[in-house]
C-alpha cells in the first residue's frame, strides 16, 4: 500500500504539485521539491521528459524539451527520487510521463526500480485503461498506484471503467484541452465533477488549467484535491524560489480554509 | 486483415491517447463501422472518386523504363494523375464524406510533404468544411508550392515550430488541437495513429489495390509478381498491398527512406532500423533512442520523413507477408531523373524511392515477370529540392 492513502482523509483537500525533472536543472528540481514539500504540498509529481508530449501545452512542452537537452533520462529521474528520499523528504512522489519511455525501459523493470527508489505511483496520460493491463500488473506487484485520467468527454461507461481501474485517486482533467495555466476554469467543471463523484468512491483530483489560489479553492469545493503543474513550471522558469514558496503557501491556505 | 476489437494487428496498433480522445475515437469507430456496410455511402464515395478525383487511375506500362532496366516488365499505378496530384485524395475524400455524415463541420489535418494537406484542403473546399492544417516549419520551406495551394483553397495553414519541425510535430500539434476541439474531425493522412485510423485510412486507400488487381487481370491476364511502394507512414503502400495480401504469389515490397544511409543514423527507415514502441497513439515500430525518446529523422522527401510507421506494416513485416527495403536520398534522386528521362513523368520524391528500387530489382528478374510500382504522387512540388540537390539551374 503506497503512501498515497494517508493523504486523502475527511476534511483535508490534497495539494498535488508537478515539476519537470531537470528543468531548468536537476539541482533546481531538488530544491523545488524541498520547497514544495516544506510549504504544504501533499503529493509531488515528477515529470519524466518525453520528446513528444502531446497532452501538454507550451509551458510543459518547453520544460520537457529543455530537460531532454539537459540529458535527463528515466535513470536520471530515478536518481533524483533516491536523492530526495536520502534527504528524508517523505512526501508521496509520483512519476508522470508518457508511455513510450516506460515501455522502452521495460514495464516490470521500471516499476521495480521506481518502487525501490521511493516512488509511490504513476500517471501516464497517453495510457487509457484499455491499454494499461500490463502496467497495472507490474505496478501492483511493486506496490505502486497507477492513476488513470478522466476528461469532460468521458461518458458514464468510461467513468465506471476508470473508477474500477485507477489506484490511489482519479486524475480529472478540468478542460477538453492540453495542460497549461488558464485564466478561467471551464463553466461545466461542476457538472462534470458531479458526474464523476456520483459514480466513484475514489478521491478525485483536478488538474489542467489550475493556476491561482482562488481557482484551487473553487475546484477543491467540488473535488478532493487540486493538481498544479504549468504554474509551478513557470515559477521554476523565473528561478524565484521565494515567489514559489509564497504561491504554494497561499494555495495551501486557500485549501485549508475549506475545512 | 481486420484488426481485433481493440484495434490490434497481431501485436501492433491499439489506442494510446489522452482520455479526452477515447470517447471521440469510439464514436469515430462506430460511425465507420456503420458506413462500412452502407452501400449508399460507398456508391457516393465511388461517384466522387470518379467525377472529382478522376478515378480509376491508369495501370501504365512503362516500356522505356523497362527497356532501360532490361529485365522484368514495369507497370506504374498512376496515382500521380489523381486530382491534387497524389493518392492522398482517396483518403481525404472518404474521411470528408464520413465527417459530413457525423455532422462535423471543422476538419483538422497534418501534412508533411503537403500532399495530404492539399487533398484535405480541396475536399474541405468542395464539401464546405472549415479546414485547419498543421505543417512543420521545415516542411513549409521545402514545400512552399503546396502551402500556397492549400491557402488558395481556403485552408488555414498553421506552422509548427516545436521539436523537429516536421511531420512528427505537425501530428503532435494536430492531436493537441483535437484534444482541445473534440467536436472537430481529425482527418489523419496515413495508416498510423490510434484505432480506427490504420484500418479506416487503409480501406479508403485500398481503391488503389482493387483497381490494380482488376486492371492486371484485364490487361495482363494475371496478377503481378511484385508490388513495390514507398513507405513513410505507409498509406499508399497499404492501399495497394491490401487487396493482394491473400494472393501469396504476389510479393509485396515496401521501400523506406534510407536518407544519407542507414549507417549514418540520418534516415527514416522505421521498419528496418526501429524498435517496437508507442508513437501517436499506436504501438508499432518506432525510431527511438536507448531511453525511448523519439529520434529526429532525415529524408530528402518530406512525406517519408517520419519516425513511425503504420501498425499493419509492422504486422506484415513480422509475419513475413511483406518485405521492406530502403533506398537512399541519392538513389531516389536517380530514380526521379530516370523516370523523367525515360517516361516523361515527374514522380514525387516519395514515389521516386519505389521507382529506384524497381530499377534495381528489374534487371535481376526474368522478362516475363511483372512489377507494379505505385507511383503515389507527382513531383512538381519537389522541383526546387531536386534542383538544389542535383545542381540544375532553373
Amino acid at each position: 500500500m503506497s503512501r498515497l492513502h494517508t493523504i486523502f482523509r475527511p476534511g483535508h483537500k490534497a495539494l498535488i504539485a508537478y515539476v519537470m525533472v531537470g528543468y531548468p536543472s536537476v539541482a533546481a528540481t531538488m530544491e523545488t521539491v524541498s520547497r514544495l514539500a516544506g510549504n504544504g504540498a501533499d503529493i509531488i509529481e515528477l515529470g519524466i521528459p518525453f520528446s513528444d508530449p502531446l497532452a501538454d501545452g507550451p509551458t510543459i512542452q518547453n520544460s520537457s524539451f529543455r530537460a531532454l537537452q539537459n540529458g535527463v533520462t528515466p535513470a536520471v529521474c530515478l536518481d533524483v527520487v533516491r536523492q530526495i528520499r536520502q534527504r528524508k523528504i517523505t512526501v508521496p512522489l509520483m512519476f508522470m510521463t508518457y508511455f513510450n519511455p516506460v515501455l522502452n525501459y521495460g514495464l516490470r523493470e521500471f516499476c521495480r526500480d521506481a518502487a525501490r527508489a521511493g516512488v509511490d505511483g504513476l500517471i501516464v496520460p497517453d495510457l487509457p485503461p484499455e491499454e494499461g493491463g500490463e502496467l497495472e500488473n507490474a505496478a501492483r506487484q511493486e506496490g505502486l498506484s497507477l492513476v488513470y485520467l478522466l476528461a469532460p468527454t468521458s461518458n458514464e461507461a468510461r467513468i465506471r471503467l476508470v473508477s474500477r481501474k485507477s489506484r490511489g485517486f482519479i486524475y480529472s482533467v478540468s478542460v477538453t484541452g492540453v495542460t497549461g495555466a488558464r485564466r478561467e476554469l471551464p463553466e461545466n467543471l461542476g457538472t462534470f465533477l458531479k458526474r464523476v463523484k456520483r459514480i466513484t468512491r475514489l478521491p478525485v483530483c483536478v488538474g489542467f488549467g489550475v493556476s491561482t489560489a482562488a481557482q484551487a479553492k473553487q475546484v477543491a469545493q467540488m473535488a478532493d484535491g487540486v493538481i498544479i503543474g504549468s504554474r509551478i513550471v513557470q515559477f521554476m522558469e523565473a528561478k524565484d524560489g521565494q515567489k514559489l514558496d509564497n504561491f504554494i503557501r497561499s494555495v495551501r491556505k486557500a485549501l485549508d480554509s475549506l475545512k | 486483415m481486420q484488426p481485433d476489437k481493440r484495434g490490434y494487428f497481431g501485436n501492433f496498433g491499439g489506442r494510446f491517447v489522452p482520455e479526452t480522445l477515447m470517447p471521440v475515437l469510439q464514436e469515430l469507430a462506430e460511425a465507420y463501422h456503420k458506413i462500412k456496410s452502407d452501400t449508399a455511402f460507398w456508391a457516393e464515395f465511388e461517384r466522387w472518386s470518379h467525377d472529382y478525383s478522376g478515378r480509376p487511375t491508369p495501370l501504365y506500362p512503362a516500356e522505356r523504363l523497362t527497356e532501360h532496366c532490361g529485365g522484368a516488365q514495369i507497370f506504374l499505378k498512376r496515382e500521380d494523375l489523381a486530382h491534387t496530384g497524389a493518392h492522398k485524395i482517396n483518403n481525404a475524400l472518404g474521411q470528408g464524406l464520413l465527417a459530413l455524415r457525423m455532422g462535423k463541420r471543422r476538419i483538422i489535418a497534418e501534412t508533411g510533404a503537403g500532399q495530404h494537406g492539399v487533398a484535405t484542403a480541396a475536399v474541405c473546399a468542395r464539401l464546405g468544411l472549415e479546414c485547419v492544417i498543421y505543417m512543420g516549419e521545415e516542411d513549409i520551406v521545402r514545400q512552399a508550392l503546396n502551402v500556397f495551394r492549400m491557402k488558395l483553397m481556403g485552408a488555414e495553414v498553421r506552422a509548427v515550430s516545436t521539436g523537429t519541425r516536421t511531420l512528427k510535430d505537425a501530428i503532435n500539434e494536430a492531436i493537441r488541437d483535437w484534444v482541445s476541439h473534440p467536436d472537430s474531425h481529425y482527418l489523419l493522412g496515413s495508416v498510423v495513429g490510434p484505432h480506427p485510423y490504420p484500418s479506416l485510412v487503409r480501406d479508403f486507400q485500398s481503391v488503389i489495390g482493387k483497381e490494380t488487381r482488376e486492371q492486371s487481370l484485364e490487361k495482363l491476364g494475371r496478377l503481378p509478381d511484385y508490388i513495390i511502394a514507398c513507405v513513410g507512414g505507409g498509406s499508399n503502400a497499404m492501399g495497394i498491398f491490401h487487396p493482394f495480401v491473400k494472393d501469396t504469389v504476389v510479393k509485396l515490397i515496401g521501400v523506406e527512406a534510407a536518407g544519407k544511409g542507414l549507417a549514418t543514423g540520418e534516415h527514416a527507415a522505421t521498419l528496418l532500423a526501429g524498435r517496437v514502441g508507442v508513437l501517436h497513439g499506436a504501438k508499432s515500430y518506432v525510431l527511438q533512442d536507448e531511453h525511448g525518446q523519439i529520434l529526429g529523422t532525415h529524408s530528402i522527401s518530406a512525406g517519408l520523413d517520419y519516425p513511425g510507421v503504420g501498425p499493419e506494416h509492422a504486422y506484415l513485416k513480422d509475419s513475413g507477408r511483406a518485405s521492406y527495403v530502403s533506398v537512399t536520398d541519392e538513389e531516389a534522386l536517380e530514380g526521379f531523373q530516370l523516370l523523367c528521362r525515360t517516361e516523361g513523368i515527374l514522380p514525387a520524391l516519395e514515389s521516386s524511392h519505389a521507382i529506384a528500387y524497381a530499377a534495381k530489382l528489374a534487371p535481376k528478374l526474368k522478362k516475363k515477370e511483372i512489377i507494379v510500382v505505385n507511383l503515389s504522387g507527382r513531383g512538381d512540388k519537389d522541383i526546387d529540392t531536386v534542383a538544389r540537390a542535383i545542381g540544375v539551374q532553373k
